[in-house]
């Protein structure tokens, strides 16, 4: 039987596979099923800076909208004493969970610029964290904003965080920048002990009906595993951060080639949300058993062995590979 | 005896405390800053074990509140939590505190008004039984000629009778501690006591009091007596019988068998009282005089008038006088004893004063209480003055009408007249009667070390908030006293307020508004085109002004009179641009905590330093709870305030070229100049009695001279590409979006930027087609926006109908509106189909209502009246409809161009039903009459035009339509025709003309208080319609649940949500059978609710309409509000059906769903309104727990629905025919006509 440990932000995992950021853990009782299916890890869904923001102000609004304008009615609703408030919520589910999982569970802070969102860090280490994802997602719309401003706010988010807690920080990175290895490096640079490949997005589509842009959002599938897959395999083995792949892995097959090209965990969402929590169980035992039948002692030994540096034919990851494919293409007949 | 005139507001005088305390029944500080019915409800519901509550303004708040301390799990002083219950009436919770009282526990209850009046049958029941018991009334005028919420005796005096005993407060202190001595004295006393306060002015009036302590309250409380109280209770271990039927024999001495304990009564409150000084050093008698021991001239009263006049005595006995007050504080029993020892020996003269009237009386009861009282003195020789002084009465204060030291002044000056008034009224000008005393209204008596200050705000910027504020900064912070008193406009949102703070090193008994402020603040710059802001500016008082013009530009954007003002008062004059600071600390509209910030820092009530950092905690603790982007938010505001307030040079000499505008254009018709404009302009005190007419019977259609212009953007119309669904005149809650399609030649002198297109579907073909927005009444809503389905299709962004600034386009709008108005309208007849379209070309005869912005009622009243209006009579119950049917100054039912239009009366809340009944009977007597009339003149008026007046058929449009042209043509014959029945035709012709009866009311009125009634009504076989605007709580209130209330909503007496589904009122209406119902939701489905209310009109029976409106309390943007209708409707929450008695007959399920439900889950309904995420807030796992239950519940109903919706009942058996009774002296005589 191999041997199918792996470390992650410094964490002791019994296997590569956990639970990415998702719905199924917002429940104690979700988290526990993660952990009795074998996730390693769980992750935690982010906490939304800008959400918790919205939701507070809407809140707000709807309290006060029309209120002290007629003397019948000077108010419209009870307000409780107390609220519980986004943040509040979220540090009391993470301290919960944390409580009752043996395997490490890592919070996950989402934002776009710096701002008192960050606090929130400590806090989650406060509440018990073992590590913290750091979602930075931002859709650039300003043609003002340039590469350099783009990646500098994003390293100093980095920074910032890293400045406010102990806890190692993973980076969950878009893949849109123009180096990804530079932004990578950069990343690493300012504070980060992981970086996880790729944030996905949030796409919407166009209802041509009503002339509207709909809310759309798939589950991933594996033809979104290749371009991390190579990003994978460039980044690593020149940084030093931890690589964890998200989006796209779907099976044992998905995660050996995960960790050939040099991830230390591997994240899955779609599959348990489309098949159960009882995936984790059964990718991870598919997983001891590719590798047995493949004769591998562990997981770090293949670790990393199709990355750039390793791999048999490193241009495969580069654009003479493409080229190559278009000019040998031929439509069937 | 003579009391200590400092004791009136010594327990205010008490050092503060440093902290400040939540809102709770346990006070955890001394002292507190609070309103008055906090003050009752603190000792309420600490010395009660069951509380029956039902909301009524402005008695609310005391229930409220224990609701919430009920469900936050605080205790009463025995560690209890007292059980509060809300109930579906004041009659409800009369009979229930009865029971509770009875059964042996301690029970109170709050209430006003109505409210209080339907409690009288059980209060002579808990008198009657000498049940210890305690309500507390937040006292308010009754409904008579008009309804009014503010505050008077007349609804206590109408309790007088009942056997209770009444203890009057005059201030937030003496709420609080006699609410206590009224407790401790009924056990006692085994009499049931009423505890009253003068709604508004104390109710709601914010104060700094001493808070009673539990230990305080225990130490009053007697122990014994309580127990005294268990032992008597109604128990199966010690079984006795009460509430037996006596008859001739023996009722009468039964009756006379409490005497004794009436008699101990005033006796055992002194003793109550004396028990409760030796506590808190603060001493009250039954009776308490303040003055001049040697007074000649003494006015006795109680409640609120006592402060004002107590002071105005004190400042008169300086100036030389000799005048006193006496302040009745134990109405009932009354003492004729306690009243003699506080009358000093030297008077000569006293007024009493009554704030209550009685039509017909000899004089109001307090005065013929006194004047019995000094009559069986001077009998037994006892009065202290020797000879009967001179007696006179006077009413004052009707509904809140202001009562000052200058009225005070006036009526001692009356008394020291030779002849004074024998009868007079005080504050008014009678120039009918002639009843009222003159007085000097400059006479003020306000020391220069009180602060005062007034702010002019609207609704929505906080101001008053900000001002609360203020007053419990300062009153919890410093050695000052303060109090806040607030005036508000009479529209529901988008109306100015008013603030009345007061500072002083001394308590404050200036129980009136400020007249004259050191300190104004106007934050809102238009209002200062709207009325006379500084009128209230003492001379170099501090004028602080929200203006977007900076220091250097203002002044020539100010209007002529403002001007005048700020050089001839030498005002000291600051700006700041509040709504630019508010956006960039993205606080959005709401400028309090910079205003606040401002009148912190220059009014110098505390150092400026210290000031901005109280507010700064103040605005963690306000909104703490609601996160920290909130808080974070409106602390950036506070910090940029000072930054951006500057100091204005106000120039030697007006420069002003422009005046205030006149409040109502030329155009107003004498009544709305002569007195509706008055009122707008906020001088409706100076109209003289002849102003009104005498019985409430007011004007229709003025709503449209207060042009509020309170939208900040308003829909522009984009002919080239609307599809002319008229979805947006549908949809707009004030008729402020108008369709119209009228011939080219109409167009004749239109201005240049009005708009219009070819009208483009084939029933009209080639009329032309405008859609017009009224700019100066629209609300800004945006509700038309959304509900628009036409996109430019090249930049889908830009509809058919689109939002515009206002000032950009203004200009245009006006003269545009005013060409619309004048193009004819389309002729009824000519709208062949009546569907969403074709029903917003008829004049809605209701418009530019008073309502919030986005209001989900209107559209259906709105489209009432658009389809039937020119022939309706409505009965509107009490509630939100009633106050934007007809608030003063205006009334939005208006007229045709025939000069038809909705007869409206509002006469009640909880028997609205009955009330509509009863217009139908007397219309269809009337009818009747004037058919008896018609047959008996059928040889004179010919056959066949009387046959066909008796047969036509009525029930659609074109056979009104015909039947009007009937009318006309039989009052042609018979101006021909002289004799009685003729006479008797003529008066009563246009009966013959169906007439439509609505009964119009929300969901507390039909689901709870009116429901029994509504119910008989449904359940005969008349022809009235209801129209049930369900906006699932009583939002008139201010949003208390009501059983139409749906599981899982919080609400005020719900407040961590409710725990049962709402009622299926339409459920239980159609098992009658008979009874056409209805359920309408016209965000989800326009088209089903103008079918609904068509059919409901049409069915010759009994109509339920019951409909989805979207409200304010619900806790979302109300934009939005026609897509969450969508939502209710989708989840199956609000299914829309009609059920239709007719189709039985046709072998037809009577039954149609009109909307499939389930295409989403509840909880996406649920997850869009504040009230259902604010559980969600307090434990997700509670919002779950409703979600799924919510769910469960709609899909239960939409499984009985749909399978109703398959039953097929068959023909009935028809009942036997009525005979047609015929009119005994018209089958005898003939003669119906005379």
């Amino acid at each position: 039987m191999a041997d199918l440990g792996t470390t992650y932000l410094g964490l002791e995992l019994d296997h590569p596979i956990i639970s990415g950021a998702c719905p199924l853990a917002d429940t104690l009782d979700g988290a526990r099923r993660l952990e009795d299916a074998g996730a390693a890890a769980v992750v935690l869904r982010s906490l939304y800076e800008e959400q918790l923001r919205a939701e507070a102000f809407a809140t707000h609004e709807s309290l006060v909208a029309s209120t002290e304008s007629f003397p019948e009615s000077t108010t419209f609703l009870p307000e409780p004493d107390e609220f519980i408030l986004g943040p509040d919520e979220y540090l009391g589910h993470l301290a919960r969970v944390h409580d009752a999982l043996d395997v490490p569970v890592i919070a996950s802070l989402n934002g776009a610029a710096p701002g008192p969102w960050l606090d929130y860090a400590p806090m989650m280490e406060q509440a018990g964290a073992d590590a913290l994802e750091l979602n930075i997602y931002e859709v650039v719309t300003d043609p003002v904003d340039t590469a350099e401003l783009v990646e500098s706010r994003l390293a100093e988010i980095v920074r910032e965080v890293a400045s406010r807690t102990a806890l190692p920080i993973a980076v969950k990175l878009a893949p849109f920048y123009t180096s990804f290895a530079s932004v990578a490096a950069r990343v690493e640079q300012a504070g980060a002990r992981g970086l996880v490949l790729f944030n996905r997005f949030f796409e919407p589509d166009i209802d041509t009906e009503n002339i509207e842009v709909a809310p759309h959002l798939e589950l991933s599938s594996r033809s979104e595993l290749l371009l991390r897959l190579r990003w994978l395999a460039i980044v690593s083995g020149r940084i030093d951060a931890d690589l964890a792949v998200s989006g796209g892995v779907h099976s044992e097959i998905d995660a050996v080639k995960a960790v050939m090209s040099g991830a230390r965990a591997v994240q899955i969402v779609s599959e348990p949300l489309k098949g159960g929590a009882h995936r984790f169980g059964e990718i991870r035992d598919a997983l001891n058993d590719w590798l047995d039948e493949h004769e591998y002692e562990s997981v770090s030994q293949m670790r990393g062995s199709m990355n750039l540096n390793r791999c048999p034919d490193p241009t495969a990851f580069t654009r003479t590979q493409y080229i190559r494919m278009i000019l040998t293409w031929r439509p069937q007949d | 005896m003579i009391a200590d005139t400092r004791l009136v507001c010594a327990a205010a005088s008490a050092a503060p405390a440093k902290t400040d305390r939540k809102a709770s029944p346990m006070p955890d500080a001394t002292i507190a800053t609070i309103e008055g019915n906090e003050a009752a409800a603190s000792v309420a519901f600490r010395l009660s074990e069951v509380a029956a509550i039902y909301p009524i303004t402005p008695s609310s708040g005391m229930g409220e509140l224990a609701d919430e301390w009920a469900g936050q799990g605080k205790t009463n002083i025995w560690g209890r939590i007292p059980n509060v219950t809300e109930m579906q009436s004041e009659g409800g919770a009369a009979g229930a505190v009865h029971g509770a009282a009875m059964a042996g526990s301690l029970a109170t209850t709050f209430t006003a008004s109505q409210g209080l009046l339907l409690m009288i049958p059980n209060m002579y029941k808990l008198a009657g039984e000498l049940t210890p018991f305690v309500m507390h009334v937040a006292a308010r005028a009754i409904c008579t000629h008009a309804l009014s919420i503010f505050g008077d005796h007349s609804d206590v005096m109408g309790c007088r009778q009942t056997g209770f005993a009444m203890l009057a407060s005059a201030s937030g202190q003496e709420v609080h501690d006699m609410a206590c001595v009224a407790h401790a004295a009924s056990l006692e006393s085994r009499i049931p006591f009423l505890h009253f306060f003068d709604g508004f002015r104390t109710s709601h009036e914010v104060s700094r009091i001493a808070m009673l302590s539990d230990d305080d309250l225990r130490a009053v409380i007697d122990d014994a007596a309580v127990d005294e109280h268990r032992r008597r209770a109604l128990t199966p271990d010690r079984p006795v019988v009460r509430g037996t039927a006596h008859n001739p024999d023996t009722y009468f001495q039964a009756r006379e068998a409490c005497n004794t304990y009436y008699d101990a009564c005033p006796g055992i409150v002194e003793k109550v009282l004396d028990r409760f000084a030796a506590q808190t050093g603060r001493q009250y008698k039954l009776f308490d005089y303040y003055g001049d021991p040697n007074a000649d001239r003494v006015i006795v009263l109680m409640g609120s008038g006592v402060s004002t006049a107590a002071e105005t005595a004190e400042e008169l006995n300086k100036r030389g006088e000799k005048v006193g007050v006496i302040a009745v504080r134990l109405y009932r029993p009354f003492s004729t004893e306690h009243l003699a020892r506080a009358l000093p020996s030297s008077v000569k003269a006293i007024a009493v004063l009554d704030r209550t009237k009685e039509p017909g009386a000899p004089a109001e009861p307090l005065f013929l209480d006194v004047s019995a009282a000094l009559r069986q003195l001077d009998d037994a020789n006892a009065l202290p003055c020797g000879e009967m002084p001179r007696l006179v009465a006077g009413r004052y204060g009707l509904a809140s009408k202001e009562f000052t030291p200058a009225m005070i002044k006036g009526v001692f000056d009356e008394l020291a007249k030779p002849e004074p008034k024998r009868e007079f009224t005080v504050g008014i000008v009678d120039d009918v009667t002639g009843l009222n005393i003159d007085y000097d209204p400059a006479f003020e008596i306000e020391p220069d070390d009180v602060l005062r200050a007034v702010f002019y705000g609207l609704g929505a910027d906080g101001t008053v908030g900000a001002n609360k504020n203020t007053i419990k900064i300062v009153g919890t912070e410093t050695e000052r006293h303060v109090q806040g008193y607030f005036e508000y406009d009479s529209n529901k949102s988008g109306s100015w307020t008013i603030s009345h703070l007061r500072f002083s090193p001394r308590p404050i008994r200036s129980t009136y508004l400020v007249r004259t402020a050191q300190f104004v603040a106007c934050h809102q710059f238009n209002f200062l085109e709207k009325r006379d802001l500084l009128e209230r500016a003492a001379p170099g008082a501090t004028f602080l002004l929200n203006s977007p013009y900076g220091p250097d530009e203002v002044w020539d954007h100010l209007p002529r009179e403002v001007q005048d003002s700020l050089i001839e008062k030498k005002l000291k004059f600051y700006v700041i641009d509040a709504a630019t600071v508010a956006e960039e600390a993205g606080v959005g509209r709401r400028i309090n905590t910079i205003m606040q910030a401002c009148f912190f820092g220059l009014s110098g009530v505390l150092p400026r330093d210290e000031a901005i950092e109280k507010i700064k905690q103040a605005a963690k603790k306000t909104y703490g709870k609601r996160g920290d982007a909130v808080v974070n938010a409106n602390i950036r505001a506070i910090d940029a305030a000072l930054d951006h307030l500057h100091e204005v040079t106000v120039p030697a000499k007006v420069t002003a070229t422009h005046g205030r505008p006149p409040v109502v254009a030329d155009a107003a018709p004498d009544f709305v100049k002569r007195v509706t404009a008055v009122i707008m302009e906020g001088k409706g005190d100076l109209l003289p009695v002849s102003a009104f007419p005498v019985d409430g019977t007011w004007p229709t259609g003025t709503s449209k001279w207060g042009k509020r212009s309170i939208a900040a953007s308003i829909p522009i119309w984009d002919e080239s590409i609307c599809i002319q669904c008229n979805k947006c005149a549908m949809v707009c809650p004030h008729a402020a979006i108008r369709a119209k399609a009228y011939e080219p030649g109409d167009l004749a002198g239109a201005p240049d930027t009005f708009k219009f297109t070819d009208y483009k579907a084939k029933d009209l073909k080639g009329l032309k087609f405008t859609i017009q927005v009224a700019p100066d009444d629209c609300t800004g809503c945006n509700l038309c926006v959304n509900v628009c389905p036409s996109k430019d299709k090249s930049n889908p962004r830009h509809k058919a109908i689109d939002m515009a600034p206002k000032l950009d386009v203004i200009d245009a709008e006006r003269p545009n509106f005013d060409f619309f108005l004048d193009i004819p309208e389309l002729d009824r007849s000519r709208v062949v189909r009546l569907d969403v379209k074709g029903s917003q070309f008829l004049t809605p005869l209701m418009e530019f209502s008073g309502a919030c912005a986005g209001c989900g009622e209107t559209p259906y009243v709105k489209l009432l009246t658009q389809l039937f209006g020119d022939r309706t009579a409505v009965a509107n119950a009490t509630g939100c409809s009633s106050i934007w049917g007809g608030n003063m100054p205006f009334t939005p039912y208006t007229t045709d161009s025939c000069g038809r239009g909705p007869a409206w009366a509002n006469s009640l809340f909880e028997d609205n039903a009955e009330f509509g009944l009863g217009m139908r009977l007397a219309i269809d007597a009337l009818g009747d009459r004037a058919k008896g009339s018609l047959e008996r003149l059928a040889p004179q008026i010919g056959d066949v035009l009387v046959s066909e007046i008796l047969g036509a058929n009525q029930r659609t449009e074109p056979g009104i339509t015909a039947q009007r042209q009937r009318v006309v043509a039989l009052r042609e014959k018979l101006a021909n025709i002289d004799n009685a029945d003729s006479h008797n035709l003529n008066l009563l012709a246009d009966y013959l003309v169906r007439k439509t009866v609505w009964l119009v009311g929300g969901d507390g009125w039909a689901f709870d208080i009116g429901y029994g009634g509504l119910d008989h009504v449904l359940s005969m076989t008349k022809d009235i319609n209801v129209l049930v605007m369900d906006t699932e709580v009583y939002s008139n209130t201010g949003g208390q649940a009501s059983k139409a209330t749906p599981i899982g909503a919080a609400a005020k007496f719900a407040a961590t949500g409710k725990t049962t589904d709402k009622k299926d009122l339409g459920l239980m209406a159609l098992h009658y059978g008979h009874v056409y119902v209805a359920s309408v939701a016209f965000g989800a489905k326009d088209a089903q609710t103008v079918k609904a209310l068509l059919e409901a009109d049409e069915y010759d029976g009994p109509s339920l309409v019951i409909a989805y409106s979207h409200c304010i309390a619900h806790g979302y943007d109300l934009q939005f509000g026609a897509d969450q209708q969508k939502r209710a409707v989708e989840s199956g929450v609000w299914p829309l059906y009609r059920y239709d008695p007719r189709r039985v007959l046709s072998g037809d399920p009577p039954l149609t769903i009109d909307a499939p439900a389930g295409k989403i889950p509840v909880s996406d309904y649920m997850n869009s309104e504040t009230r259902f995420r604010m559980i969600e807030r307090l434990d997700k796992e509670r919002f779950k727990r409703f979600a799924a239950e919510a769910q469960h519940c709609a899909e239960s109903r939409i499984a009985i629905y749909k399978h109703m919706a398959q039953l097929r009942l068959g023909e009935p058996h028809p009942a036997p025919a009525e005979p047609r009774r015929v009119p005994a002296r018209a089958a005898s005589n003939g003669k119906d006509g005379e």
